[in-house]
């Protein structure tokens, strides 16, 4: 069973691969400006899109929230290869999140646990909750399926990463992982943590688009033109954000009322603590600039991604550099 | 997301304007105040707080802290000898308790309360008025409807239900209903702010009048632990807080089961104690284990950690017998563990005589060399080892470790090694040179707890309840108002205006205007 689940963990990596070319490909072959942006512009604002393409639609973006509509089809023409190979790159995702999900399983069962009882595991529980919420997003509004490229790239660098520098052979639970706050706590920590990775996989795509409508070239920068509609990939970026939020605050609470059940202080400044803290404080700087007016949709935008930096940051580099209480089984 | 008009950005209600006959000076410190306060509690200023509240928590992960583990700190003074005075001046072995940390979180919640405080006041106001009257043009709402039938006032209305609805009538004969919703959302917002002003209460609380203290608890009768400061191995109470406060019980460590799979990873860990106190006499017999502390009155107790005793015979030439337990603290998870036990009273009073002997005990030592456990139960136990004798160098007022020899006397060639090592299983006695015996007893389970009260925490789990409640329905909450026309001639209109970003909002619309029209 333990074989198994190594097995299916490669095939994982290797098929979220095969997903991140396929979105790559869909941009490389993409007619310009015609995925997403033409099709679901702000009506008022689609007449110059299709005129000039790229016209700058985030500084025209109304923070007056008088939301435009969300999806309007695109016309009745035929598929183009871009948005076949797109289709394709879906697919593989579900192909790639059915292998993660037989992974993780299989793991569970071998372990005879929850799967999250170390570092290994637990990287591989967010980044198949990570896909899960991408597939429903996808599913639930199309037209942002180009975010793809940059979830797809996160998963392929996280599950490659937990495979090669986490793996921990299966092994039961230490006593001090014993307790049924273990599974509030990481659960709502995993959760938020794979709903902040969309939210910044969205954030990051809003940011090159928004480079590229404000005439930017370069690398990367150069895709912008392909992509989605800025405003409807900011605005998924937010309702992302705005919903793991308060289940990242429930976690880092849960995480409180664990530490004092087992160390009798609810907050030590342990470094992971201190990085929890971090990464609470940054995103509610984040929902802060969103929230104010004269702070510019970009600006939020970094400020999220620099949140899941410090994400990354608690997650990879507190465990690795750093000694703490929390010194996960097994590194 | 549109920030309703109890602006954000506006400057608070506070503060009088500046009297008339203020001198210019005064007025102007007084307009230089009001700007400044202005400043603080712009959301610009929060958010720029908040960042440097990030980054000030930094260095706390990367530096070794105090408040985390004293012994680092003592490491890192070891490592960097230069650096670490400087950054000991700058707080950076003490960051959260640090002034500049805290003039960052103060200014942040001095902002908070201004921004809260107006905040609050304009929310109740605006939940005691009325929503306004329909605007002239409703088609410039961002949702517009034009009714197909007549619709009654009443019925109308009736459909509003869950909305802060009020009825207009004009002279005309044209009536108008106007409606509001979502006034949670702000309740939510102040919910959530004011819960952190009571988190903070809580911490600091618990800062003033909590806490806590460290102790090793050897099991036996003989070495009952009463919870008073001398007894401590290491301790900090707060400020507010002397010895003669603590709470005071008795625990004697008398059984400690540790359970472990064949690999040697843990299984579970618990203890048995009988505690009692001086009031009370026994309280009885209580266990406790790793995630699920011993809740005294006054004080939890913590299982952190556990290992071995050697219990040591020794008789001197003179044949004068002395017994001790002491608790080798482990250098790896199978228990290898290390120690030293010291007769400074074998040989009469003289100190070049001193006896210790420093060693290993290997809970399971399958196989030479005897270095290291192979299972951190007691499967095949043996204590390696060696004897010195000379001047033990413990009344030279220098605090030496317990658990290691003075490195001093040993290199001062004071304290000198006395015969060959030796490995003694349970129950063998070994005889020395000078005709002096050591007899290697057996083992008793030690245990390490933490003693811990902090009188802050209900304070911080109420508020942090309340944030969690706040929070959704800041979030999520969403304020929206419509209005219906009914003009005489039976001809309706309905507009809507969404005062938060609110996608749903079209169809909450439109469902209300087909409900109207039914
Ligand atoms: C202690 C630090 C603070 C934290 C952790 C914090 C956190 C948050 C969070 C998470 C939100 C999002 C909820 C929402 O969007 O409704 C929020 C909203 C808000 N905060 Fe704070 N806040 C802090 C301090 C402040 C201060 C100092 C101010 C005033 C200058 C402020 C004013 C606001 C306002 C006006 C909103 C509502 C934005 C809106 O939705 O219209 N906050 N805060």
């Amino acid at each position: 069973m333990a074989a198994l689940s190594d097995n299916l963990m490669v095939c994982t990596v290797l098929v979220y691969l095969v997903a991140m070319l396929l979105h790559a490909a869909e941009y490389a072959f993409g007619d310009r400006g015609r995925i997403g942006s033409a099709a679901t512009a702000p009506a008022a604002e689609r007449e110059k899109e299709l005129v000039g393409a790229g016209a700058p639609v985030v500084a025209k973006s109304s923070h007056g929230g008088y939301a435009a509509p969300d999806v309007i089809e695109s016309g009745g023409d035929r598929p183009s290869w871009a948005s076949r190979l797109g289709f394709l790159a879906v697919v593989a995702t579900v192909l790639g999140a059915l292998a993660h999900l037989g992974s993780v399983v299989t793991r569970g069962l071998a372990a005879e646990r929850l799967p999250f009882g170390n570092m290994y595991e637990f990287v591989m529980a967010i980044t198949l909750l990570g896909v899960v919420v991408w597939l429903v997003t996808v599913l639930l509004q199309q037209q942002v399926r180009h975010v793809g490229l940059f979830v797809m790239l996160f998963e392929v660098l996280l599950v490659g990463v937990a495979g090669m520098v986490l793996y921990t052979p299966v092994g039961p639970l230490v006593p001090a992982l014993d307790s049924y706050w273990f599974a509030i706590h990481i659960g709502a920590v995993a959760t938020s943590s794979s709903l902040f990775m969309i939210g910044g996989a969205a954030s990051i795509m809003f940011l090159v688009r928004a480079g590229y409508d404000r005439g930017k070239r370069g690398f990367l920068y150069a895709f912008g033109g392909r992509l989605a509609n800025a405003e409807a990939v900011e605005r998924l970026s937010f309702r992302l954000h705005a919903f793991a939020f308060p289940i990242w605050t429930f976690g880092v609470t849960a995480g409180a009322i664990w530490a004092e059940v087992a160390w009798g202080r609810y907050w030590g400044w342990d470094p992971k603590e201190v990085w929890a803290f971090i990464s609470w404080v940054v995103y509610a700087g984040y929902l802060h600039a969103r929230a104010t007016p004269s702070i510019k949709r970009t600006t939020a935008a970094w400020i999220a991604v620099i949140g899941f930096l410090t994400m990354l940051m608690n997650l990879f580099g507190v465990n690795i550099f750093f000694t703490g209480l929390h010194s996960y089984g097994g590194v | 997301m549109t920030v309703s008009e109890l602006a954000v950005e506006q400057p608070p209600a506070g503060g009088q304007p500046p009297g008339r006959r203020t001198p210019g000076i005064l007025s102007a410190a007084w307009a230089a105040a009001r700007n400044g306060w202005r400043q603080l509690t712009s959301m610009r200023t929060a958010l720029v707080l908040l960042f440097l509240l990030a980054v000030a928590a930094i260095p706390g992960s990367i530096l070794p802290q105090r408040s985390v583990k004293v012994e680092d700190v003592q490491r890192y003074y070891a490592a960097n000898p230069g650096l670490a005075p400087i950054v000991d001046r700058l707080w950076g072995f003490d960051v959260y308790a640090s002034p500049w940390f805290a003039a960052i979180y103060l200014l942040l919640f001095t902002s908070l309360i201004g921004c809260v405080t107006p905040r609050l006041a304009d929310h109740v106001r605006a939940m005691r008025t009325p929503p306004p009257d329909a605007p002239k043009n409703l088609h410039r709402l961002p949702q517009h409807a034009e009714l197909a039938t007549a619709v009654d006032a009443a019925a109308a209305k009736a459909a509003l239900r869950g909305w802060r609805t009020v009825r207009r009538e004009q002279a005309d004969g044209t009536v108008t209903l106007a409606a509001e919703k979502g006034f949670l959302k702000e309740t939510g917002n102040l919910l959530f702010h004011s819960s952190l002003l009571v988190i903070l209460i809580g911490v600091g609380l618990g800062s003033q009048w909590g806490w806590h203290a460290g102790r090793l608890i050897v099991a036996g009768p003989e070495q009952v632990f009463c919870n008073t400061v001398q007894q401590y191995d290491d301790f900090g109470l707060g400020p507010r807080i002397d010895a003669g406060d603590l709470p005071g019980f008795c625990l004697e460590l008398t059984d400690f089961r540790a359970e472990f799979h064949d690999n040697g990873m843990p299984i579970s860990f618990e203890a048995d104690v009988a505690v009692s106190d001086a009031a009370h006499g026994d309280l009885g017999r209580r266990s406790f284990q790793v995630n699920h502390p011993l809740r005294l009155d006054g004080a939890n107790v913590y299982l952190l950690g556990h290992g071995y005793a050697p219990v040591l015979r020794y008789t001197d030439a003179a044949g004068v017998t002395q017994e001790t337990v002491v608790p080798f603290p482990f250098t790896d998870p199978t228990l290898t563990s290390s120690g030293v036990a010291a007769f400074p009273d074998a040989n009469g009073s003289d100190k070049a005589k001193q006896m210790a002997f420093e060693g290993l005990y290997l809970p399971t030592a399958n196989q030479a060399p005897y270095i290291t456990s192979e299972h951190p139960e007691e499967r095949n136990p043996a204590l390696m080892l060696t004897a010195y004798r000379g001047d033990l160098g413990l009344d030279a007022g220098i605090p030496s470790s317990v658990y290691e020899l003075d490195q001093r006397q040993i290199e001062t060639g004071r304290l000198k090694r006395y015969g060959e090592a030796k490995l003694l299983r349970p129950g063998e006695t070994w005889t020395l040179e000078d005709g002096s015996r050591l007899q290697f007893l057996g083992t008793r389970q030690w245990i390490t707890v933490s003693i811990r009260h902090d009188p802050g925490e209900p304070i911080v789990l109420t508020g942090a309840v309340l944030l969690l409640a706040g929070l959704p329905l800041s979030l999520y909450g969403r304020r929206r108002r419509v209005w219906l026309r009914l003009h005489p001639d039976g001809r309706a209109e309905a507009g809507g205006l969404p005062r938060t970003e609110y996608p749903g909002f079209e169809d909450e619309f439109r469902s209300l205007v087909e409900r109207w029209q039914r």
